[in-house]
């Protein structure tokens, strides 16, 4: 088995994983990051989406080895109990979450998606969001969220 | 105002923990030294085994257990069975066959569990699976629901040959003739309403655990019911006391009525579980769930309404064939949609009211409560027949509706079909909605539409529903401990609704506590003593009601041990804010003071029964109706057949509202459930009876552009039915959304010549409606 160091959440971890073993998996099983979900097995649902070397991606649409030598962040590296994610915030104040299942990879994409489009319109978060399934909320409450968020997030000048 | 308290939009307090990534779901849990299951299931929709071979599957690496239907048999475990008393249509009783937890020599379905894999690792399960040799004899197959009970259908079952399992009749079928003797013009149509999936994000799991210490089992798994999931394994499976098996419910990723009760998966873990001797889990996947899981709706309705002379309904007859699918598993299978069809007469005065609902048979994964169980099919049918009925007799449908709608100052309202409207208020709903949707604006945004090329369409749909049924009680516990905070301890089961900070609010509203000094628990069978769990809007309504009777008992409780610590009468002792007090003095003491207190013996009166925690358990009288009125309007392309929802009001009533913020995320996502059916959404299976659409690839799920904004408003008329005034909020949104985004596109094809269409209006079966009316009419 291969050796693959990457870091996570700011800390650098070398494991060994199989070939074969999914980024998602590697996060789940072998660091008990539980936070990054799996909803799908044909990569539809975005409910494992983390940040790769600061850009979002489905960890289950690509492999442990690929990450080897990256930096990956996931819904646990970001924000505080006393201190969320200003996006993580803006989630809570919209009620952008029921279950919470889908919750960790909207946000995981609407960071990225807030820095990539700083002055984002509901019609590019809707178009944006289309690798996110979301089952519960009918999705209105996460597009507002997300372009409060997104205000949120804009560097103070 | 309390800033916790009732009708405040309080952001959740379950929302900080699954922000983060620390929610538990079942999958997130896993135990030292489990073993991993993975189910084999029917490629057949219908065959005959003849034989099985697992001697390979066996022998391969980390394999600890392959088990088929004739182990299940041999270890004498037993089945649910289904205790309605139904009949079939020759006064026989109902045909309800049960279902094992493997089949022993005939499948029935695609997805029918033929055996049960146990591995040291998943892969190792998955692959073991692949070198299990089954050899079937396929026989055939009907899965298709006005055809299974069609003369010359294959039978499903040799003891059923015609397929029917049982029959429901609701109202009086001979006064209803006899209104249709009468009727001036009769209007009869026929709806289909798909079967589809739940598709909550989160795919059930199990993982089961034998100690063989205690000889008790756990079962940790994402399901709407623990108490009743304990309660069926060990009287019908295992054959065991309750008090030796442990069931838990983490935080569930979705259930919306599909993660409802025992499947088949659960027996499997535990019984393996305690063969090995090792925990067992096992976790659905996706492109597995529309084969492991029950499945929602799926029901054609033969509708008929009766008219005098002014277009006053007189009757209404309905004749709903619903598909049952291969197994009466428990009464779960026979829930839909007979148990809701008794709102089938709407909010419409209809004097005479028949319903006949036949449960049939068919090669195909049972069907089960799926948000609305029954409620949005019965509004389906009344509310499309009504927009039909008014294009036929060239009549205003807003019109016909006003004219036959049941007024308030008729409240209550016994209706035809059996149920009982306690209040509402329907016309000002409408009223509401109609003022909030621009109706007046329409024929301009019409024209506007037209003028690119686009057709518009809007409908009004009025939707009511039976919620909180008073055949389940509920239960709440409140207690305290020495520092005075509290758990809050609940039978029913949060799948993402927002109970803890419901429920907080509703604790707060009454004793005045602190949200942040209450832990809330729910979904462990070793904490919380009863529960009927979270189904049909019973939640907020029935399990809301009995913290608020367990509030009382700690108040009554709480005022004699202040009378001690003030000296003073305890009817002289006074509670409000969170404080007793000496009536029209200063002197008071906490609640939390009086908890203390309560655990000392030297604080208290002598002999009295110390500590503080109270239980309530709370059965309604009546069932409750949520009520509301939709305003949809769809804009359709001829050329592609696609359809955008381009405004959408709802004003529900759904009596008194706990948390507005959290009522309305109810409200939408219900909708956002019914757009997905009437867009796009469904199960299908081919002629051969093979399932076509098993992954996201091939079962269209909304996404986020596929909607617009919905402007939810409430007009709450409180039910005196509970001591809280709520009717129920779960299935409100969704119960309305089928008919009213049916109706609009229906609206907007008036004026190509479509008349007739069924769900799913996908841009293909759009085009094609348009395309063959074009050539009917020789264009
Ligand atoms: S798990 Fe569904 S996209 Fe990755
Ligand atoms: S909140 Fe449940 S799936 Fe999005």
């Amino acid at each position: 088995m291969p050796d693959v160091t990457i870091t996570v959440n700011g800390k650098r971890e070398v494991r060994s994983v199989e070939t074969r073993t999914l980024l998602v998996h590697f996060l789940r099983e072998q660091l008990r990051l539980t936070g990054t979900h799996v909803g799908c097995d044909t990569s539809q649902c975005g409910a494992c989406v983390v940040h790769l070397d600061g850009r979002s991606v489905k960890s289950c649409a690509i492999l442990a080895v690929q990450a080897n030598g990256s930096e990956i962040t996931t819904i646990e590296g970001i924000g505080t109990e006393e201190q969320l994610h200003p996006m993580q915030e803006a989630f809570r104040e919209h009620h952008a979450l029921q279950c919470g299942f889908c919750t960790p990879g909207m946000i995981m994409r609407a960071i990225d998606l807030a820095i990539r489009h700083s002055e984002a319109d509901e019609t590019t978060v809707r178009r944006e969001l289309e690798g996110n399934l979301c089952r519960c909320t009918g999705y209105q409450n996460i597009v507002a969220a997300i372009l409060a968020g997104a205000v949120a997030m804009r560097p103070h000048v | 105002m309390k800033r916790y308290g009732i009708g405040q939009s309080v952001p959740r307090f379950e929302d900080s923990r699954l922000l983060r990534g620390r929610g538990r779901f079942q999958d997130d849990r896993n135990l030292p030294g489990q073993s991993y299951g993975v189910v084999l299931r029917s490629p057949h929709a219908h065959a005959r085994i003849v034989s099985i071979d697992t001697a390979a599957a066996r022998a391969a690496p980390g394999v600890l257990a392959v088990y088929t239907g004739e182990d299940y048999a041999a270890d004498g475990l037993g089945m649910p069975k289904a205790t309605l008393p139904r009949k079939r249509p020759d006064g026989s009783p109902m045909f309800a066959p049960q279902r094992p937890a493997l089949v022993v020599d005939r499948v029935r379905y695609v997805g029918d569990p033929v055996a049960f894999v146990v591995a040291d690792s998943l892969a190792e399960a998955k692959d073991a699976a692949e070198l299990i040799a089954i050899d079937y004899e396929p026989r055939s197959a009907v899965t298709d629901t006005a055809a299974a009970a069609s003369s010359g259908a294959a039978p499903v079952w040799d003891e059923c040959p015609d397929n029917i399992s049982n029959i429901v009749e609701k109202g009086n079928k001979s006064a209803t003739e006899a209104a249709f003797a009468r009727a001036v013009r009769t209007i009869k149509r026929r709806y289909v309403i798909t079967r589809v999936h739940a598709q909550y994000m989160e795919t059930r799991g199990a993982l089961g655990v034998y100690d063989e210490g205690d000889e008790r089992y756990t079962l940790y798994t994402d399901c709407q019911y623990p108490h009743r999931v304990r309660n069926m394994l060990c009287s019908t499976v295992f054959r065991i006391p309750e008090s030796k098996m442990r069931v838990v419910s983490g935080d569930i990723g979705g259930a919306f009525g599909s993660k409802g009760w025992q499947y088949v998966e659960h027996r499997l873990v535990l019984w393996a579980a305690r063969k090995l001797q090792r925990p067992v889990k096992w976790t659905c996947e996706r492109s597995e769930a529309v084969l492991a899981d029950e499945h929602g709706r799926d029901s054609v309705g033969e509708i008929e309404l009766g008219l005098d002379g002014d277009n006053k309904f007189v009757g209404l007859r309905l004749h709903l064939i619903g598909n049952i699918g291969a197994y009466v598993g428990s009464d779960r299978n026979l829930l839909v949609p007979s148990m809701m069809i008794g709102t089938a007469v709407g909010v419409y005065d209809i004097p005479s009211a028949y319903a006949l609902v036949t449960g049939v048979l068919s090669n195909t994964s049972p069907t089960a409560p799926y948000r609305g169980a029954g409620r949005p099919e019965a509004i389906y049918l009344i509310e499309r027949l009504i927009d039909d009925t008014a294009r036929e007799l060239n009549v205003d449908p807003l019109e016909l509706r006003r004219r036959n709608m049941i007024p308030a100052n008729a409240m209550p309202y016994q209706n035809a079909l059996g149920c009982y409207y306690d209040c509402g208020d329907f016309l000002a709903n409408m009223d509401m909605a109609l003022a909030a949707a621009d109706y007046a604006g329409f024929p301009a945004r019409r024209e506007q539409s037209r003028a690119r090329g686009m057709l518009r369409g809007i409908s009004v749909a009025n939707a009511i529903e039976q919620a909180a049924s008073p055949a389940q009680s509920e239960f709440a516990e409140i207690r305290f401990d020495t520092s005075g905070s509290v758990q809050l301890l609940m039978g029913t089961k949060n799948q993402g609704q927002g109970h803890e900070t419901t429920f907080k609010q509703i604790l707060h509203e009454r004793l005045g506590l602190d949200p942040g000094d209450v832990h809330f628990t729910d979904g462990d069978t070793d904490q919380v003593a009863f529960g009927m769990g979270t189904n049909g809007s019973r939640s907020t309504v029935v399990g809301g009601s009995a913290i608020y009777l367990a509030a009382e008992k700690i108040i009554e409780k709480g005022r004699r041990i202040a009378g001690h610590m003030l000296e003073s009468a305890a009817t002289d002792i006074e509670f409000a804010h969170g404080r007793f007090l000496v009536a029209g003095t200063d002197r008071a003491v906490s609640l939390k003071q009086v908890a203390a207190a309560a655990f000392v013996p030297a604080r208290l009166p002598l002999g009295f029964d110390g500590g503080l925690y109270e239980s309530a358990t709370y059965a309604p009288s009546k069932d409750t109706y949520p009520n509301g009125c939709h305003v949809c309007e769809v804009e359709v392309d001829p050329e592609t057949g696609d359809v955008a929802v381009v405004n959408y009001v709802i004003v529900d009533d759904v009596g008194t509202v706990i948390n507005p913020l959290t009522l309305k995320g109810q409200i939408v996502g219900g909708i956002a459930q019914g757009l997905g059916q009437i867009l796009m959404e469904r199960v299908v299976y081919d002629d051969t009876g093979q399932l076509v659409t098993a992954s996201f690839m091939d079962y269209a799920m909304p996404r986020a552009d596929v909607f617009s904004h919905i402007t939810v408003k409430s007009n709450p008329v409180p039910t005196k039915l509970n001591p809280l005034g709520a009717k129920g909020a779960g299935e409100a949104g969704c119960v309305g959304s089928l008919p009213s985004i049916m109706n609009a596109v229906m609206n907007a094809l008036e004026p190509v010549g479509v008349r007739q269409l069924d769900m799913p209006a996908t841009s293909d079966r759009v085009w094609k409606a348009i395309r063959s009316v074009a050539k009917e009419n020789g264009k």
